[in-house]
């Protein structure tokens, strides 16, 4: 690179940290004050850039900014008084559940008001041709986006230590309960806030458009990069996004520059699982205030009675019977629905009963299918040594990864399994001759003794329910209550001679091999893996399913992995806004049982 | 005189029955939607043709589409419901190639036909090929073929090589360098961008090419991607004196939105389909017009041709066995909008070509000119090259 080029892409990199920029302070803001994961950020940056569009053609570019950035506004003002007000007292990560429904929604809504087809903005007009800076042509645009950047930066310093609203902001950031106590009307300092997130959100997304067309990917690629940037800058800090946002937008263009464009894949995890590592409360963050009192405590889980155990043998009969009854499709369905049902309950063993937050546990479920296809293809072993071998590998990763994430906690833990996630992904994603690269895996099929539906499906049920049943006795027995001390009361459990974070790290990588279990059943029923199979969506799908079911509860997380999958397949089947139809359903769900499926059972009884 | 081919019907038919033939078919239709629902409509209007005509073998055609949820796992779900629920008679369908090489495994588990309708992948067809699946499309290699005799005129030397990060680009990437080293000795590579799929981070890439200084540019990018390569390289100046190839850059998808930044003189594969005067085409043309109000995308055209294949088969096999279905589609002739194609009993591949031209952007429309039709069946390799991919 010579120093030209050089200085170009370090322009390059400011320009887009200042796009970056302004979705993640939004979304560190309503995460600082409300404490909720909005999942629907990245969409209502989306809609920002289909409002400019839609506006510009009518008012005229630079009017359609503000426009669309207020318009933007006012929808996340009605999303906050008309669903998240209803859930703010929920179990934690509940907002999650409805944030991700309500971004399926969001995009169906899109895709019904604008149609398929991506729409490129205009250019700015005034500013539609480029300047020569260093020896090269550079978009004036981009440097009117270089100076917003921190002009919105000193903007919202001055609104936060300026402001009397700023001083109760940063009083709720600080301490939520005690801004209470002294009168503030959290109410109100919460819908503002959220609204303020959303008009950032929308005017990233407008400004975007001279850039980059509206289009229906963006809400997912936009919430991912805007959570890398919120978590290295450290929760809720506004300059620490600015840095992030910095670090990463430069990064990602000296990849580029330097010819290593492949990296960009994967640059922003790497650098996040630097600084957690290395900095757990991110760049300019401060470590968590220690909860007071007992912390938020949770019923003990009482043992199962004879009747639920009972319940639950016939349940499991019935479903060895139910090949006499059919040999179609509802076993296909089924075997989908047990492996599910494990992953879910794998995922609640660190998730409930250690509250070790995982955004990324797809990655133990990828470990095992690959595994699972890598020794049948390529190792040659026997499909079942192959099967019974292949969770040992996503066991192993949970075992590295995990005395990492164990070391974090909350939120910082969820990123850093997912930076962890990413990086297995794009390792399977990239490594064309063990993997297949992004075609996969084709062609791992059951030994011909297993090849029919029935019998797959048998041994799938076998291999799930002893799992899941072993997970539920492992709660119960006295490493399961060391584990819930450890979550609930750590000092207390510390001081009874309990060492919480190897309890915790042996937690995880059970609940990895659990997964692992999980996935190499899935990728002999499919025949084939390819990198989805531990993307980002399944992840999110695993955390959906223990949400639907109920986190407080041990076997929520199994009905809701069946109604996911079954919801997902009806639906998709039926409707065709189906992800409308499941977002909307969640979102009933959430409100009407706000602790899960579950509770159903447990009013009943 | 009408009555005789209404009588014959009747007779062949066996009276009047009212059975009908499931096609199963599954699609990305929520992740491509700007793709798929153009194909949609096309399929659409070939049943409505062909059930008109009075359906296939005396049956009614019906199709059952599903939604493949964009991954292989769900697809191959979907795929065994079609199977084991609906009893189609067949597989089609499909979008990306890791999702179809999934369906396409699947297929010949359950011994079933699968005629890949858009995915481009050259495995499907090649390195995993299998007897139950055959495949639509003019694939990846093809399409990259039918560009490298116009790159090879230009005689530039410099290239530089720009491509989504994903089968389809590395494909394209690989064969184009291939190809073109082959025709072309002594050519140079001098730079190569893989930005991930849909997230291009477009101002870097452009300035990194423009370091590269090459003479020419072959790219393999679409949809937003594209769009933002477009207009960055456009405000940079990289394409001032550079010439591009761009795979895909023609079809109405994917050049529509690019309006007044349509760059003038890109060599590109597509769609032109405002000015195709064929007799078949202007046909489809008009009915998909009168049916839906609206002009065809190539996803039309593939959705049609897709169904279209299906039809004859069937016709051709007189029966919905598997088996006799292969057998009559091996070396099948039939007409499609862009001319007759023949699917290639030895490796399943049909001959159906696309149009390549340059790019034009005057009056704030894309449109494709100095077009010309490529016929699917010059761009293959040779019988002994394609058997020793396949490992039949």
């Amino acid at each position: 690179m010579s120093l030209s080029s050089v200085l170009i892409q370090f322009t390059n990199g400011l320009a887009s940290a200042s796009s970056l920029f302004l979705v993640a302070a939004g979304l560190s803001l309503i995460f600082g004050v409300t404490r909720v994961v909005n999942f629907a950020h990245g969409s209502l940056y989306m809609l920002g850039m289909y409002f400019a569009v839609w506006l510009a053609e009518k008012v005229g570019f630079w009017a359609a900014v503000p426009l669309a950035a207020a318009g933007v506004g006012v929808l996340g003002l009605l999303i906050e008084i008309s669903l998240l007000r209803r859930i703010y007292k929920s179990p934690e990560l509940l907002q999650l559940l409805a944030t991700f429904a309500l971004l399926l929604v969001l995009k169906d809504a899109a895709l019904w008001a604008w149609g398929a087809e991506d729409l490129l903005g205009p250019r700015a007009p005034g500013l539609a041709a480029a300047t020569e800076i260093f020896g090269g042509a550079f978009p004036q645009y981009d440097l009117l986006l270089i100076v917003l950047g921190p002009l919105v930066l000193v903007f919202l310093h001055l609104l936060l230590s300026r402001t009397r609203w700023g001083l109760l902001i940063r009083a709720a950031t600080e301490d939520r309960e005690m801004a209470g106590a002294l009168g503030i009307n959290q109410r109100w300092l919460f819908t503002s806030v959220f609204a303020l997130g959303a008009v950032l959100a929308g005017l990233g997304g407008a400004l975007q458009i001279p850039r980059e067309p509206a289009n229906l990917g963006v809400d997912l690629t936009v919430i991912s990069d805007a959570f890398v940037v919120v978590v290295v800058g450290g929760l809720g800090s506004i300059p620490g996004a600015f840095l992030a946002a910095l670090l990463i937008a430069q990064a990602k263009a000296f990849c580029i520059g330097l010819g290593f464009s492949k990296a960009t894949l994967v640059v922003e995890f790497i650098v996040m699982a630097a600084v957690l590592v290395l900095r757990p409360q991110g760049l300019l963050g401060r470590p968590a205030a220690l909860p007071r009192g007992p912390g938020a405590e949770e019923p003990p889980l009482s043992s199962p009675s004879p009747r639920l155990l009972r319940a639950w043998g016939i349940l499991v009969a019935a479903l060895a019977l139910l090949p006499l009854a059919t040999d179609g499709y509802a076993l296909v369905l089924l075997t989908d629905v047990l492996v599910f049902a494990l992953f879910a309950a794998s995922l609640h063993f660190i998730l409930g009963p250690a509250r070790l937050y995982s955004f990324g546990h797809a990655a133990y479920f990828g470990l095992g299918a690959y595994a699972a296809g890598i020794l049948f293809l390529q190792v040659k072993l026997p499909m079942e040594l192959a099967l019974a071998l292949a969770p040992l590998a996503a066991g192993l990763g949970a075992l590295v990864f995990g005395w990492f994430c164990v070391r974090l906690s909350g939120v910082y833990c969820a990123m850093l399994t997912l930076a962890f996630a990413q990086i297995t992904w794009s390792a399977a994603f990239q490594w064309d001759g063990l993997t297949g690269g992004s075609n996969g895996i084709v062609g791992a099929w059951p030994a011909p003794w297993l090849a029919s539906k029935t019998a797959y499906y048998l041994l799938t049920l076998l291999a799930c329910s002893l799992a899941i049943a072993f997970l539920w006795r492992a709660v119960h027995s006295p490493f399961g209550y060391a584990l819930r001390a450890g979550r609930d009361a750590p000092l207390r459990a510390e001081a009874l001679g309990i060492d919480v974070r190897a309890t915790q790290w042996a937690a995880f990588s059970v609940a990895g091999l659990a997964a692992g279990i999980a996935g190499a059943f899935y990728a002999f029923s499919k025949g084939s893996i390819s990198p989805e199979a531990m993307g980002i969506q399944r992840s999110v799908d695993g955390l959906v399913m223990v949400m639907l079911g109920g986190i407080h509860t041990l076997t929520g997380p199994v009905w809701g992995a069946a109604l996911f999958t079954w919801l997902q397949d009806a639906a998709a089947r039926n409707v065709d806004y189906w992800r409308a139809a499941i977002g909307i359903s969640i979102l009933a769900l959430v409100l009407a049982l706000p602790r899960g499926l579950a509770t159903l059972a447990q009013r009943r009884a | 005189m009408k009555l005789i081919p209404i009588l014959t019907l009747l007779l062949l038919s066996g009276g009047v029955h009212a059975q009908t033939i499931k096609i199963g078919e599954l699609n990305s239709y929520k992740t491509f939607a700007a793709f798929l629902e153009p194909y949609k409509k096309g399929m659409e209007l070939a049943v409505e043709e062909i059930n008109r005509a009075g359906g296939v073998n005396g049956s009614k055609l019906e199709v059952v589409s599903r939604e493949d949820g964009g991954n292989p796992g769900d697809a191959v779900r979907v795929a065994e419901e079609l199977i084991s629920r609906e009893k189609v008679a067949l597989l089609t369908g499909t979008f990306a190639s890791n999702v179809g090489l999934a369906v396409s495994n699947l297929a010949a588990q359950r011994k079933i036909l699968f005629i890949a309708a858009e995915p481009l992948t050259d495995k499907i067809v090649w390195e995993n090929g299998n007897r139950y699946t055959f495949r639509l499309r003019a694939s990846t290699y093809m399409q990259t073929a039918m560009l490298i005799p116009e790159a090879v005129k230009l005689k530039k030397t410099r290239w530089a090589i720009v491509y989504p990060n994903y089968e389809y680009g590395q494909s394209a990437t690989a064969s184009f360098k291939k190809l073109l080293s082959q025709a072309q000795p002594g050519v140079q590579f001098v730079g190569e961008q893989a930005p991930p799929l849909g997230k291009i981070d477009a101002g870097a890439v452009v300035q990194a090419l423009i370091d590269a200084r090459p003479d020419a540019i072959f790219s393999s990018l679409f949809a937003a991607d594209l769009q933002k390569f477009v207009r960055e390289g456009n405000l940079r100046g990289l394409f001032k004196n550079t010439a591009v190839f761009n795979l895909l850059g023609g079809e109405p998808e994917y050049l529509d939105p690019l309006k007044d930044e349509t760059p003038e003189g890109w060599w590109v594969t597509g769609y032109p389909w405002s000015e195709i005067k064929t007799p078949v085409h202007q046909k489809f043309l008009a009915a998909y017009q009168k049916k839906w109000k609206d002009y065809p995308r190539l996803g039309s055209v593939v959705g049609y041709s897709a169904i279209y294949s299906a039809a004859y088969a069937l016709r051709k096999a007189r029966s919905t066995d598997t088996e006799q279905l292969i057998a009559a589609l091996r070396g099948l002739e039939m007409s499609t909008p862009f001319g007759p194609i023949v699917y290639r009993a030895v490796d399943h591949q049909s001959t159906m070509g696309a149009y390549v031209g340059q790019l034009s952007g005057k009056g704030g429309k894309g449109r494709m000119v100095n077009w010309r039709f490529a016929d699917g069946a010059n761009f293959l390799p040779p019988f002994e090259e394609v058997k020793i991919l396949r490992k039949e």
